[in-house]
């Protein structure tokens, strides 16, 4: 059977020809995490309630493999001696371990802004916190799907 | 015996004026051996990755970053620097023994 | 007088039919005529990776592969640069026209092989596994000398019965799954296999970094995979059938452009 059009994968997702990874709606808080990852976010915490906000996610919504995901991650700050982000914590969910990379910034950085690629198991939430320099503390999670693909994963 | 950290690459932008925040990106070639994996004997590959990326300028830290497993093979870190001042840039990757490679590259201003 | 004349008619039908089957074959029709690459059935983030070359995890193996051209390795004291000088000239299209007819081995070569020949040929360096980073790290650096430029395949003459002989792998169902290459790559490009979206399957991109594979591999690599997932017995990498394999979906992806190394799921 032989198509007259081919479609591709642009044209089935209807997703725009120059779009990177797509912001990713967050995850209410209230949503229960793992056991570990619980744990993991607890240590970070030091018993600080995290507040919304100012932190922004990039991931692909649906992970082409789980192997290798690329995502951005951006906190709102001025990044001044008095004001910066310390630290920004990323955790998966659904890992085997739910630790993926602490970041460790300084006023020097200029913006608050870190890329990476992580490894994700499954679908999942990533969750991310930002330690502040007057001590407050942010978080936000948002899910990243991973597939398993047809052929042979 | 540790796999091997790669000749890391490091880019900075071309052209750098006083006061601009550039963005740094670096990649390096690892294996990122998570410790999950089972080899053909049904046996654990042991854990061996690169866990800590460090970035000085002119001999002091200013950013740096923890690996667990979860990162991925090669690893990519890209992150931002304000440049205010020509210096030299240190950057270094340890894996879990301990072992480190550095590059070093020069920051000017246009 | 007849028995000349029958003579005369019999050496031209005799002269007729030998020249018959020394004629050119026709060329094949292309199921897909004008095929599609491979990255316009990735994602974009995947394709943001490939299109960077400070990006593209693969450059690290290019750089390993620049070294090892101008390494001297083997009993000749010679490197790759030796004989082929500056890559970025010499191998400019080289492997746009690979697998190749070899005239004095009388039979089609890949890149990986034809690297393997100059090694223990005149080199007098050992061979180098098929698949292996080494390998894959001059192959890929030798690929990237062809990027842009379009796949051009010479299938014509003694080249021709290794094109039958891979077209007809391609088209043989084998495995549990009981399907040919063509099941997926030319009835259900464009569709999903789960939650793969089915390319055509086109070898324009290899040597390739895989994301699944977290490394560059080669085409072969690939097709071992792709026979595993219909659960058959895979031949060995290096061999005959992945060879003419090879040959035939070059041919298949004729005129597209290098796109090696790309980055693949």
């Amino acid at each position: 059977m032989l198509h007259t059009g081919h479609p591709t994968r642009r044209g089935v997702l209807g997703l725009a020809a120059a779009g990177a990874a797509i912001v990713l709606a967050p995850v209410p808080a209230s949503a229960t995490l793992s056991a570990a990852a619980q744990a993991a976010v607890d240590r970070v915490r030091n018993n600080r309630t995290p507040q919304e906000g100012r932190i922004v996610l990039r991931a692909p919504p649906i992970a082409e493999n789980g192997n290798t995901v690329p995502i951005t991650i951006s906190v709102e700050s001025p990044m001044t001696a008095a004001d910066h982000v310390t630290r920004i914590h990323v955790f998966a969910d659904k890992n085997p371990t739910p630790d993926v990379a602490t970041f460790h910034l300084t006023p020097a950085c200029g913006r608050a802004q870190v890329d990476t690629r992580i490894r994700l198991s499954q679908t999942q939430d990533v969750i991310v916190l930002a330690e502040m320099s007057d001590g407050s503390l942010y978080m936000t999670r948002a899910e990243v799907k991973v597939t398993i693909g047809g052929c042979g994963g | 015996m540790a796999s091997p950290i790669g000749q890391p690459r490091v880019r900075l932008p071309a052209q750098i004026r006083a006061g601009e925040v550039i963005e740094i990106r670096t990649l390096v070639s690892h294996v990122m051996e998570t410790g999950q994996r089972r080899d053909q004997s049904g046996a654990v590959i042991p854990r061996d990755i690169i866990r800590r990326f460090e970035a000085k300028f002119e001999g002091q830290t200013v950013f740096a970053m923890d690996l667990a497993p979860a990162i991925s093979a090669n690893p990519y870190i890209a992150f931002q620097f304000k440049a205010e001042r020509p210096g030299r840039f240190e950057f270094t990757w340890t894996n879990d023994a301990g072992e480190s490679r550095s590059v070093t590259q020069e920051l000017k201003l246009a | 007088m007849r028995s000349v004349a029958l003579v005369g008619l019999g050496v031209v039908a005799v002269t007729a039919a030998v020249a018959l089957a020394q004629a050119e074959p026709p060329p094949p029709q292309r199921a897909i005529p004008n095929p599609v690459s491979g990255r316009e059935f990735a994602t974009p983030e995947t394709l943001a990776i490939q299109d960077d070359d400070f990006l593209n995890p693969a450059f690290l193996w290019v750089e390993e592969g620049e070294q090892a051209w101008n390494s001297v390795e083997g009993t000749a004291g010679k490197s790759c640069a030796s004989c082929h000088n500056d890559a970025r000239e010499t191998m400019r299209g080289v492997r746009a026209r690979m697998p190749a007819y070899h005239p004095r081995l009388g039979r089609v070569v890949t890149l990986e092989q034809q690297v393997n020949i100059c090694r223990t040929e005149r080199m007098g360096a050992p061979a180098l596994p098929i698949d292996s980073r080494p390998l894959n790290a001059i192959t890929t650096f030798i690929a990237l000398q062809s990027r842009g430029m379009p796949v051009n395949v010479d299938i014509s003459g003694p080249a021709r019965p290794f094109f039958d002989k891979g077209e007809a792998f391609y088209n043989t169902r084998r495995g549990q799954l009981d399907m040919r290459c063509g099941s997926c790559h030319e009835d259900n490009y464009g569709r999903y296999l789960r939650a793969d979206l089915l390319s055509q399957g086109m070898s324009n991109g290899f040597p390739t970094y895989r994301l699944k594979e977290q490394r560059v591999i080669s085409l072969q690599f690939r097709l071992k995979g792709c026979v595993n997932d219909v659960r058959g017995e895979a031949p060995p990498m290096g061999g005959e059938e992945f060879t003419n394999l090879e040959f035939y979906l070059a041919w298949r992806a004729q005129g597209l452009p290098v796109e090696s190394p790309s980055v693949r799921r």
